[in-house]
């Protein structure tokens, strides 16, 4: 093989990679986009088919009537807004007992999701879904946000939203994937270690600011000194300096050490 | 024209003849140094150190070393309107609204993290090669002396923006002198200038960090360097090279071209590094407020080994007399161990001397394996630190593995304990391994894969001889005499004088030397010699017997 179709050989590779990225990176905005849609009002028939959709999935863990055993808590009260956070990131339905639910490939659809919700909601009143309008970020105060954001967040996700562990190998997820839906009912519900933030404690508008500056702010977030090294702060400055850093320093010394031979 | 050039030439003599600087520098000029990669490793931090002398210089034309509150109306938006202390405002300016400001806070920064890692790395090529030995202790002193330095110097700089992170640290060193016993919170209420954080300690740490700390290291190093030149460069052993010559490169043009071109290699470096990867972005950690943390809160890397500590000792270790609590938790990972640590590695060059009770000066460097005792004592402190590292950083990389970090605090509890024997096992081992094939070298030569046999049946493999330059390295080896405990009682009766601790140096000799592969005598290389020449004459005698085609040479 001559050098030229090796490098040929390499391009296909990268042409295929980034084409494959690409529709990634689409099919994820679709599926991103629907989950963000408005649900809609709940009917006697979703709480129907949610109850059936708890019976055959859920139920095992939760008890028939959402009563809680030994594998799962109760659900009555927890609210439309818990089982929309945990089925929409995928949470539930756990698959394997774990030190925490991990995030994962949702496994209901959205219409699903909305009949469970109105389920588990009709069994007791809790933090219901939030609107559309509850997620609208356009008046929220961008640096209020970050205050707020350092005050009652930073400390499990980091100050990037990177997240972080906690003791016994629980950890604050990284914050990059949760949409502001998401975000919201996080707040409101407190999934296992986190703690929850009602309403009357940090009202809907400090909510929304807090959501402003993780999607404007840390989502997307401008990196003017260049590369960020991940944003785990200094432990990731620390290894470049002793690898790429002192590595470049050393082979440049043992260079001009031969030169004068 | 020639008038001006005549003046000045004239000018020049006549200063010349009152301050002969042109004879010092002509004897200077042509001084000798050896040269190896390795003896760039000090430059490395020194170039580091005027890098940051620089740039410092520039960060302080806008850093406001004030921790009055004002509200941020920069240029930085989503900081806008929220409450910092001056300092804090100026470093955002400086990063964002001053020209090129982020650029040599970035420069800065990057180069203090050089300093140090370069400081560090040299300290190992001196300690594994034995350069600190006598009459070069008092620069080893001066070197330890810089690094301990330079982390004061580097944490100060890192507290001064007064960002979240900084402002945590800050807050963990004035638990750390709170802890020390009687005097603590006087102390911390004296630095602070009373409670923490108050608005005192930012514009002290400003004077201690532009102006006292640099102080004492420019003198440090201008001394450090004094010295290297008044007791000559030490080498590596090779032909030709004794204890009492130099074999080198005159300092003008060689060294000063090398090291001019060196300096520049390091600033382009920092300077690359510094244009295209973040250091500590103050801006995404937000003004310090004591109410607020972030995940994943640490030192920069020089300080993780102390933070590692800290993070090791478990919680609860408290003593409570006349009802006032020492909290030994913090007190003895917090500065006893730091202080003992650096107390063993600022006198270790005493320690050794007294040990091989050795007065004589050394200018040819150590080969490391020669001394493997000092080698894998070198390397078991390199595992203590590394471990401790580790265990500073436990809570990042229980995230990056998802090992809980627990898990992590225990392997460094055992781990602390058990690797570094271990490390100092293996390490000797391999040093007295690396002796005795190098003995085998000096005597018998390489093994050349190539078997011969020989008339009468018998097979020998053929060993090609070493060339000098290997040889000259080998028999560089010192072998130092192990110390022997004297009788307890003379011909005479008489108790020894001072026996106690004659026999704990005996003791010590042997625990340093008593294993040494010893170098082969003159006269036993003189008989390998003769040994390998037979050898080779029955290798000659093989061939022409056995015609053209070398049947005698067997493969398999
Ligand atoms: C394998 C057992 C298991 C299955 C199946 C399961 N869960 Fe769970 N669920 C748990 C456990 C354990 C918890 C508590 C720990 C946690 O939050 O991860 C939990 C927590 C929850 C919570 C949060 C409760 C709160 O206090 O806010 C909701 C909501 C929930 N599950 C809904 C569901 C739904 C809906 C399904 C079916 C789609 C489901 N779970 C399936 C085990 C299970
Ligand atoms: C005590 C630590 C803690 C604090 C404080 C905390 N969180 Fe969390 N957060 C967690 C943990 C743990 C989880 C994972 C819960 C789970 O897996 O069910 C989580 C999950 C989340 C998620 C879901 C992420 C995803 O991708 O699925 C969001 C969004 C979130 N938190 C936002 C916030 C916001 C906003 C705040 C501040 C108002 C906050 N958290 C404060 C610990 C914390
Ligand atoms: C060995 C020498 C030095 C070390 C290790 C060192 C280290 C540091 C570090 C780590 C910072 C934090 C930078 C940041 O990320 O913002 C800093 C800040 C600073 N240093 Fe130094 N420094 C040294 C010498 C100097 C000198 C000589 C000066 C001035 C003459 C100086 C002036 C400053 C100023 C003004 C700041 C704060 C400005 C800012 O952070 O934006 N430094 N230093």
């Amino acid at each position: 093989m001559t050098s030229t179709s090796v490098r040929r050989h390499r391009a296909t590779g990268l042409v295929v990679l980034l084409a494959a990225l690409v529709a990634t990176g689409v099919g994820y905005a679709a599926v991103t986009d629907s989950a963000q849609a408005a649900p809609p009002q709940a009917s006697e028939t979703q709480v129907q088919q949610g109850r059936q959709l708890f019976l055959e999935g859920c139920a095992t863990c939760h008890g028939l009537a959402a009563q809680g055993t030994d594998s799962g808590p109760g659900l009555i009260g927890v609210g439309a807004a818990s089982v929309d956070f945990q089925v929409t990131t995928g949470r539930m339905p756990l698959s394997a007992p774990a030190v925490q639910a991990p995030r994962k490939t949702p496994q209901y659809t959205p219409e699903q999701v909305t009949a469970l919700a109105a389920y588990v909601a009709s069994l007791g009143a809790g933090p219901a879904i939030p609107s559309d309008s509850d997620l609208s970020t356009t008046d929220a105060n961008l640096a209020e946000g970050g205050e707020l954001f350092r005050t009652n967040c930073a400390q499990c996700h980091n100050f990037a939203g990177k997240g972080g562990a906690l003791s016994d190998g629980k950890y604050a997820p990284t914050l990059m994937n949760a949409t502001p839906r998401e975000m919201v009912e996080a707040m409101l519900t407190g999934p296992q270690n986190m703690p929850n933030f009602p309403n009357a404690t940090l009202p809907l508008e400090k909510k929304q600011a807090i959501v402003k500056y993780i999607t404007d702010n840390l989502q997307n977030a401008a990196a003017p000194g260049g590369l960020a090294l991940g944003s785990y702060g200094p432990v990731t400055e620390g290894v470049f300096i002793w690898t790429a850093g002192i590595g470049a320093l050393l082979l440049a010394a043992v260079w001009i050490g031969a030169k004068v031979r | 024209m020639s008038l001006i050039v005549k003046e000045a030439g004239k000018a020049i003599s006549r200063a010349d003849e009152r301050a002969p600087i042109s004879s010092l520098a002509k004897a200077n000029l042509r001084k000798i140094f050896p040269d190896h990669w390795s003896f760039m490793l000090g430059e490395i931090a020194l170039y580091s150190f005027i890098i940051l002398l620089l740039t410092g210089v520039y960060l302080t034309i806008w850093f406001k070393p004030s921790m009055i509150e004002v509200p941020y109306h920069g240029s930085y938006a989503p900081l806008d309107g929220i409450p910092m202390s001056e300092a804090y405002a100026s470093a955002l300016n400086i990063s964002f609204d001053v020209r090129g400001g982020l650029l040599i806070r970035q420069i800065h920064h990057w180069a203090a993290l050089f300093f140090m890692a370069a400081m560090i790395v040299h300290m190992f090529r001196i300690f594994f090669t034995g350069a600190f030995r006598k009459p070069r202790e008092l620069n080893w002193v001066i070197g330890g002396s810089m690094i301990m330095i330079g982390l004061l110097e580097g944490f100060a700089g890192y507290s001064l923006p007064d960002d979240l992170l900084s402002g945590v640290g800050v807050r963990i060193v004035a638990g750390i002198i709170e802890s020390i016993p009687v005097v603590g919170t006087y102390l911390m209420f004296f630095i602070f200038g009373g409670q923490f954080p108050g608005s005192d300690f930012i514009p002290r740490l400003y004077t201690f960090h532009v102006l006292l700390v640099p102080g004492i290291l420019l003198a440090l190093v201008g001394l450090h360097l004094v010295l290297i030149f008044y007791h000559k460069h030490t080498q590596y052993p090779g032909p030709g090279r004794t204890n009492t010559n130099v074999v080198g490169y005159p300092l003008f043009p060689v060294y000063t071209a090398k090291a001019g071109g060196f300096f520049f290699v390091v600033f382009g470096v920092t300077v690359l590094i510094a244009s295209i990867v973040t250091i500590n972005p103050i801006w995404a950690y937000g003004p310090y407020v004591p109410d607020q943390v972030t995940a994943g809160s640490q030192p920069d890397w020089y300080i993780g080994f102390l933070d590692g500590m800290l993070r090791a000792i478990p919680p609860g270790w408290e003593t409570v007399i006349w009802g006032h609590t020492i909290s030994w938790n913090i007190f003895v990972p917090g500065l006893v161990m730091p202080g003992v640590l650096f107390t063993l590695l600022l006198g270790y060059p005493f320690i050794e001397a007294w040990v091989t009770g050795d007065t004589r000066e050394h200018h040819l460097l150590d080969r490391p394996r020669n001394a493997p005792t000092r080698t894998a004592l070198g390397v078991m402190a390199i595992t203590f630190y590394g471990i401790l590292v580790l265990n500073g950083a436990n809570d990042i990389i229980a995230q990056m593995t998802s090992i809980p970090f627990n898990y992590i605090t225990w392997f460094t509890r055992v781990g602390i304990v058990v690797f570094p024997p271990l490390a100092f096992v293996a390490t000797r081992r391999f040093c007295l391994g690396l002796q005795r094939r190098d003995r085998d070298l000096l005597l018998h030569g390489r093994e050349s894969g190539q078997v011969l046999r020989l008339p009468h049946g018998e097979f020998i493999e053929i060993h090609t001889p070493i060339s000098d330059t290997e040889k000259a390295v080998i028999l560089s080896k010192v072998d130092v005499p192990v110390i022997e405990a004297p009788p307890a009682t003379d011909e005479n009766g008489v108790v020894t004088p001072g026996l106690k601790g004659r026999r704990r140096r005996a003791k010590w000799s042997r625990f340093y030397f008593g294993d040494n592969v010893a170098k082969p005598s003159a006269a036993e290389i003189e008989a390998a010699a003769h040994h390998a020449h037979e050898e080779h004459d029955h290798e000659v005698e093989e061939l022409t017997e056995g015609g053209k085609d070398i049947p005698a040479r067997l493969t398999d």
